[in-house]
């Protein structure tokens, strides 16, 4: 059963637009992104899902030719006269792949905090603990933080990634396919994690597995062609679905 | 429910072949009401013994489409209209089978009104009518099934309404029948026993229509009546 409060909102996309060069691959994004919840973002391959979602964090803004039209409104975070780099900070990101730095466990989570210029060694102590009995490794990697990163298996990888991610204490955690690369046992930890993260985190998922996206979201937003099909509540998109080509999509038609 | 194909032939037919089930076992707890109202008015004992013996093939029917539901959901996970329609095909098998058990209670009624030399159809036309009317609901119930009509499976849940009404003014006849002839009470017992079955199907049937709505149109429609009667209760 899921309550009946209004939740707040945290982001809100407002006719987002987004350009390839001449290539529109988001066409009009209007969605709400609520506080401390967990909206996937679902649809086929080259809907545009992992497009939105790299625009939360202004990936975009690194290559050249790329361009925005409308807004993602938010409080305070992604104002246009906001530094990428800050936002960046604010906003975490998790990939489909593990991407651990070639360093050791210790400075792959320290990594956002030195950049920030924090140098102190015991608030970078304080913090890559927190961080990493956040992302629920640390039991495991607590005696070997010297160790290389990228040693550890790919779920704790991954794992390593979120921790990272979650060092500098951000608002919105993006995640983009986290589970493909991993084996049901280590994506049933990841999944587990994200239930617990989002007490104080939102975090966006772009999901290719539908039922991951069942298990883990509170909200789910459909995206096919560029274009926001529905968005809605999980359980009433699985179950109850408005527009014929959510429906078909989720239940495996073809269109 | 879309009219595309699944992009798995295998899961359509699978969905195809569940369907066609419930259809199979609708139509044999069909066939076993109308033998009850028959052996009602004829008072025929071989379509009661019938009607007694197809239990176990609907219970096995029962059985085996609970399982095939199981399995789907095991080896598909449905979302959206294929949950749907595999979570009300697991409650309408439960009606359809306890629509047999009716049918059942009805035949074994008739048998002792027969036993005890007498023919039901002597006490009036009323149980007949209303059996025919829930048998109605039956059919219709499994026609919106079929053709997941959820316009047709409402004209079925407000047809209950009637079976209700006419099986209460059933039960005050025959109150006055014993009353007046204390001869007639074993008899008018079992025909009373025989009208409250007949009353059950036609529950049941509504049950199923109810059903069919949530699978079509995803709206749970169950209990609106008596909440909304609970709710002005508690009001006032």
């Amino acid at each position: 059963m899921q309550s009946q409060e209004t939740p707040t909102l945290k982001a809100e996309a407002r006719n987002l637009n987004f350009f390839y060069g001449q290539m529109q691959a988001l066409k009009k994004i209007n969605m709400p992104v609520y506080d401390k919840k967990v909206t996937a973002l679902i649809g086929p391959s080259g809907c545009g899902k992992s497009t939105y979602l790299r625009s939360f964090n202004r990936m975009h803004d690194l290559y050249p030719g790329n361009r925005y039209e409308g807004e993602i409104r938010n409080t305070n975070l992604l104002a246009a006269d906001v530094d990428p780099i800050e936002v960046r900070m604010r906003v975490g990101m998790v990939f489909q792949k593990p991407n651990p730095f070639p360093k050791s466990i210790f400075e792959n989570v320290a990594y956002g905090l030195r950049v920030r210029g924090e140098n102190n060694r015991r608030v970078l102590d304080d913090k890559v603990e927190r961080a990493l009995r956040d992302a629920a490794i640390w039991e495991e990697v607590k005696d070997r933080l010297p160790e290389q990163a990228p040693n550890l298996s790919g779920g704790q990888q991954q794992r390593l990634c979120i921790a990272r991610a979650l060092a500098t204490d951000p608002e919105l955690l993006l995640f983009d396919e986290p589970t493909s690369a991993l084996d049901p046992i280590a994506t049933a930890a990841i999944e587990e994690l994200i239930h617990d993260l989002k007490k104080r985190v939102t975090i966006l998922i772009v999901t290719h597995n539908m039922q991951q996206a069942a298990r883990v979201s509170d909200y789910t937003a459909y995206m096919f062609l560029g274009e926001m099909i529905e968005f809605g509540k999980t359980d009433e998109i699985f179950i109850k679905p408005k527009d014929k080509r959510t429906e078909d999509y989720i239940t495996g038609r073809m269109g | 429910m879309s009219e595309n194909v699944h992009l798995s032939s295998q899961f359509d037919e699978d969905l195809g072949r569940l369907r066609s089930n419930v259809l199979q076992m609708g139509g044999l707890v069909e066939t076993q009401v109308m033998a009850a109202i028959e052996a009602y008015k004829t008072g025929d004992m071989t379509r009661v013994k019938n009607i007694i013996e197809a239990e176990h093939t609907v219970n096995d029917l029962e059985k085996a489409i609970d399982d095939d539901c199981a399995h789907l959901i095991a080896r598909r996970q449905p979302a959206a209209s294929d949950l749907r329609l595999v979570f009300g095909i697991i409650k309408i098998v439960t009606d359809l089978e306890r629509i047999g058990d009716e049918a059942k209670k009805i035949a074994k009624g008739v048998r002792r009104i027969c036993e005890a030399g007498q023919l039901p159809s002597d006490y009036g036309a009323g149980v007949r009518h209303i059996a025919e009317a829930a048998l109605g609901m039956v059919r219709e119930s499994l026609d919106a099934f079929a053709r997941l009509d959820s316009a047709m499976a409402e004209a079925v849940i407000r047809a209950d309404v009637d079976v209700d009404t006419e099986f209460k003014s059933i039960v005050r006849q025959l109150v006055t029948h014993m009353m007046e002839d204390q001869r007639t009470i074993t008899t008018s017992i079992d025909i009373l026993s025989i009208a409250r079955a007949v009353e059950r199907i036609g529950d049941h049937a509504k049950n199923i229509a109810e059903h069919v709505v949530f699978i079509v149109d995803g709206r749970d429609i169950r209990h609106q009546g008596k909440d909304k009667k609970a709710n002005e209760e508690s009001r006032a």
